[in-house]
């Protein structure tokens, strides 16, 4: 009882995690399964048919692509975009930063059906062709806030004495931001792109409402749903979130290694 | 002594550094109040002051980190003023170093000749690397080093470039109290052996007296005081540059007449000599003072003869330190005296209660002017 | 006189100078904004009014699915006359997800802050990382979890603590998959503000005879509270715009404003009303979210 008492914080934690992670180790589970009917809901065989052939639905894999496509165009602007503005944040006194301050924060603010459904307002008065463009259009429009947000803290958090050293050290403005400022941001803006092209690739919303009738692959699964999602929509989501999770506990696992061995060489020293 | 520049033999241009009227207003105080200043080329030059006095702020301007709002800068007869930080030959040693994180111990010391478009730089930094003793680390991250060794990388970094004026900003700070000392006197080797002059920026008194030739102590933006740190410190002219730098011991009394070289000074119902030419005030109200290693104690009764200064009182503390015996004393009109006793003999005589009389010879004693203030709370921190 | 003039000109030479290159500062400065405010104002200001004039459209004679330039306010009055339930509901169970997240959130990110030592990175990777799965999948896999004859409902009707026999397609569905969805962001803030907290000021509290539950209420919770107004707000502004979960977890009669807009928008076509929806769930929202900023400052958000 005393046991349970003094850990009571550790198992809640724990279960909170794990409660994390049910749904998608159903989904990882389904992804697996032969369905009985055409919905995939309840476990019914065992079979690997649909890791053997991912693409084999007409659809699946094309909007998967369309996805990515999006998502990386939408990243590598809105990171640029949000960058700039950052470093405007930080480096630079100006007039009106008050309201560009409120301009980067109400896109947060603002629910995705809003954001969504004003965009297809304006597109629909200028009539613009709703499709590729004007879902990417919008997904630069909504990611760039996160990566000023993101970019802005690493700024802040750099120490200002390091720039103040390089100018010390006879490097001129331009030279101080190409050798110092910027090798010491950049693990910030991937960090910040990273989580940009996760929201665009995942994001349905906005999407559905700017998309017409292109199809991108959460827009394919919300189509699926009233049908019956394929089994291969099962499989490539849980390799994307397997790879994922992999890619960033390897980099955590580097990172852990590396500090110790500094501690390590320290210590030593 | 002001030869304007001449070499070093390490191949150092050494050159004079002059501030003109230079000030420094923010918004709403003054940093920086109007400080001329020559500082001869070679010298070990400490700026001492507490936090907010504007040292850091004054050699911020030196090293073009900051606009002066008035004044000039000149180094060797040239002015500086104008130029930015990175067109000045002057490099600065910063507080907590502001080494590169992303870049190894050589590529730091190396940045500064390669922003000059310096080609082949690998012989000056394996030669800085030697000077500094860190030969072996050149490949090592900052964050891999000790405390010391990103000090000596940090000067290192600098003096490869051969500043006309090397800047140190609290150097030392970061570090704990043995590798300080330590420090202190590498730096004051490293300093001999190039040979350019070092400003050094502190609070810490004692590391100003180690190190420098010369002490400023700074206070709200002007120096009060400027010399060799044996001279500040036996003749303190400012009743803040006497607490500050060391302990004082003061009584207040008023100046009666003069007997030869000394002025007499009638304080707390006795006669007190002041050597005239230790004195900052010739008339009217006086702060007689003395630095408590100067004191003798003993009982009272003793006979202590004729031609001394001497106050009463009682002992209320005495904390043997092992090397000497410091004795707290309420004197008899009120005030706290202390009194530094080597340890010549065996075992403690004096314990709190005893009535006792402190002494001292008149020409240890400094009068200064009453209206200038004390430092606050930093009399007991330099016990 | 004259000698007054070459004065003048030399007092004033030094800040001309130097507010000259504040003014250099500041073009680089709004040339640096230029692109992503220029990007913002076209796709984020300009649709917003495009929304408020769409809003106050009415409808072409004889053309379904044509509207033109009007200022009709009574498209509010029937929007909100007709789909106030909607509207309702979306507050309810947004607000009821919120307050369950807090709760379900707080004991975690309170173990990732000051209990879990070594394994601190590695949790909060595993806060991240439900984001990796696909939102529509991780919220349509709750049906296999809830289902009918699934382990949870089956244990719970056994005890007879569900009114309708049933969680799928109820709004206990609905409000469990919000809770669910946007966990991670009431997690994330609450850890970033507990995570600046000494954690000797816990032991300062229990020194000074603060029971742990009493140090808790009087010292840890007033210092997260930044991290819960972030957290409240971060879960609150995407569940009452949601329509995901109500239309893949619940019945039809538990439809929330999101749906609404969608249905109007991309199936009846009735773009006034839609805008209208639109256009009050925005301006609520920002009420909400501006009565917190009144306390934090926009610095502090953003």
């Amino acid at each position: 009882m005393r046991w349970l008492r003094r850990n009571i914080i550790g198992i809640i934690a724990v279960l909170v995690l794990v409660y994390l992670f049910v749904p998608i180790a159903v989904v990882a589970v389904l992804s697996f399964n032969q369905p009985e009917g055409k919905y995939n809901v309840t476990f019914n065989e065992f079979s690997v048919s649909a890791w053997q052939n991912i693409c084999g639905v007409p659809g699946v894999c094309e909007s998967f692509a369309l996805s990515i496509q999006i998502g990386l165009l939408a990243t590598v602007i809105a990171t640029i975009f949000g960058t700039m503005i950052a470093f405007a944040l930080v480096r630079y006194r100006f007039r009106g930063r008050d309201s560009t301050n409120l301009l980067i924060f109400l896109p947060m603010a603002t629910p995705e059906v809003v954001l969504g459904s004003s965009l297809l307002a304006l597109f629909l008065n200028i009539t613009f062709p709703l499709g590729f463009w004007a879902v990417t259009i919008a997904h630069i429009m909504f990611i760039v806030s996160f990566i000023v947000v993101a970019v802005k803290a690493r700024l802040q958090g750099m120490d200002p004495r390091l720039e103040e050293a390089s100018r010390d050290l006879y490097a001129s403005p331009r030279a101080t931001f190409r050798y110092v400022t910027f090798p010491l941001v950049l693990p910030g803006i991937l960090g910040a792109a990273l989580l940009g092209f996760a929201l665009s690739f995942d994001d349905f919303i906005i999407t559905f409402f700017n998309a017409g009738t292109m199809v991108t692959f959460p827009v394919y699964i919300w189509g699926a749903a009233q049908r019956g999602i394929p089994v291969q929509v099962y499989a490539l989501a849980t390799l994307v979130f397997f790879l994922s999770l992999v890619l960033v506990l390897v980099v955590q696992g580097v990172n852990a290694r590396r500090r110790r061995r500094l501690e390590a060489a320290v210590a030593s020293s | 002594m002001s030869m304007s520049s001449g070499s070093s033999n390490l191949g150092f241009e050494v050159k004079d550094l002059e501030l003109i009227n230079l000030t420094k207003r923010f918004a709403d105080f003054v940093a920086v109040d109007d400080l001329s200043l020559t500082i001869p080329a070679g010298s070990f030059f400490a700026l001492l002051g507490p936090s907010g006095c504007g040292k850091t702020t004054t050699l911020r301007m030196v090293a073009g980190l900051e606009d002066p709002t008035e004044g000039q800068i000149l180094l060797g007869g040239a002015d500086l003023t104008r130029l930015k930080a990175y067109q000045r030959p002057v490099n600065t040693v910063f507080q907590s170093y502001a080494l590169f994180p992303h870049l190894d111990v050589f590529e730091n010391v190396a940045f500064g000749l390669r922003r000059r478009g310096i080609k082949d730089v690998s012989a000056a930094v394996t030669a800085m690397l030697e000077l500094v003793e860190l030969g072996n680390l050149s490949r090592r991250k900052p964050a891999q080093l000790s405390g010391g060794q990103q000090q000596r990388v940090a000067v290192a970094r600098a003096l490869i470039n051969h500043p006309g004026v090397l800047l140190l900003d609290e150097p030392l700070g970061a570090l704990d109290l043995k590798l300080r000392r330590q420090m202190q006197i590498e730096l004051k080797r490293i300093q001999t052996e190039v040979g350019t002059s070092f400003v050094h920026v502190t609070h810490d008194q004692e590391e100003a007296m180690t190190m420098a030739d010369t002490v400023a102590v700074m206070n709200k933006g002007r120096i009060e005081q400027m010399g060799a740190p044996v001279e500040i410190y036996d003749l303190p002219r400012t009743r803040f540059v006497a607490t500050f730098l060391g302990q004082s011991n003061e009584v207040p009394g008023r100046v009666t007449g003069s007997s030869g070289r000394d002025i007499l000074v009638d304080a707390a119902g006795a006669r007190f000599a002041v050597p005239a030419a230790r004195s900052a005030v010739e008339t009217g109200d006086i702060l007689v003072g003395v630095r408590p290693e100067k004191l003798s104690i003993s009982t009272q009764g003793t006979d202590i003869g004729d031609g001394v200064n001497a106050v009463t009182g009682k002992v209320i503390d005495a904390s043997f330190t092992g090397v000497s015996t410091q004795y707290l004393v309420m004197t008899s009109w009120g005030g706290e005296w202390m009194v530094f006793e080597q340890n010549h003999t065996l075992g403690a005589t004096l314990r709190p209660g005893d009535e006792v009389i402190v002494h001292w010879r008149p020409e240890h004693t400094f009068g200064l002017a009453v209206d200038s203030p004390a430092v606050d709370g930093l009399v007991a921190e330099s016990a | 006189m004259p000698a007054i003039v070459p004065t003048t000109t030399a007092k004033t030479d030094a800040p001309a100078a130097s507010s000259g290159s504040s003014q250099r500062r500041s073009r680089t400065a709004y040339l640096l904004l230029l692109p992503g405010l220029g990007w913002l104002g076209v796709f984020f200001v300009i649709p917003i009014a495009t929304l408020f004039f769409t809003s106050l459209q009415a409808p072409v004679e004889g053309r379904s699915g044509v509207y033109q330039a009007a200022f009709q306010i009574s498209n509010y009055a029937q929007a909100l006359g007709d789909y106030w339930p909607q509207f309702v509901r979306s507050f309810i169970y947004a607000g009821l997800a919120t307050v369950l997240a807090l709760v379900i959130a707080y004991p975690l990110a309170y173990f990732i802050a000051f209990k879990a030592g070594r394994w601190r990175a590695l949790m909060l990777v595993l806060v991240v990382a439900p984001f990796f799965a696909s939102f529509l999948l991780r919220t349509y896999a709750w049906r296999t979890i809830l289902a009918d004859e699934g382990a949870i409902t089956t244990a719970l009707n056994a005890l007879h603590l569900l009114p309708e026999d049933r969680i799928l397609n109820t709004s206990i569905a609905v409000v469990l998959g919000l809770t669910y969805n946007f966990l991670p962001f009431m997690i994330l803030p609450l850890y970033a503000s507990l995570e600046k907290i000494d954690p000797r000021l816990i032991e300062a509290s229990g020194d000074l005879y603060a029971r742990p539950f009493t140090g808790f209420r009087k010292v840890v919770f007033p210092l997260s509270l930044p991290g819960v107004v972030a957290g409240t707000l971060l879960t609150f502004i995407p569940a009452a715009g949601d329509f995901i979960n109500a239309r893949l977890l619940g019945a039809p009669g538990d439809s929330m404003v999101g749906t609404a807009i969608q249905v109007n928008f991309l199936q009846f076509r009735d773009y006034p009303i839609a805008s209208a929806l639109s256009f009050i769930l925005m301006a609520f929202i920002l009420v909400v979210v501006f009565t917190y900023i009144r306390r934090a400052g926009t610095e502090d958000l953003v």
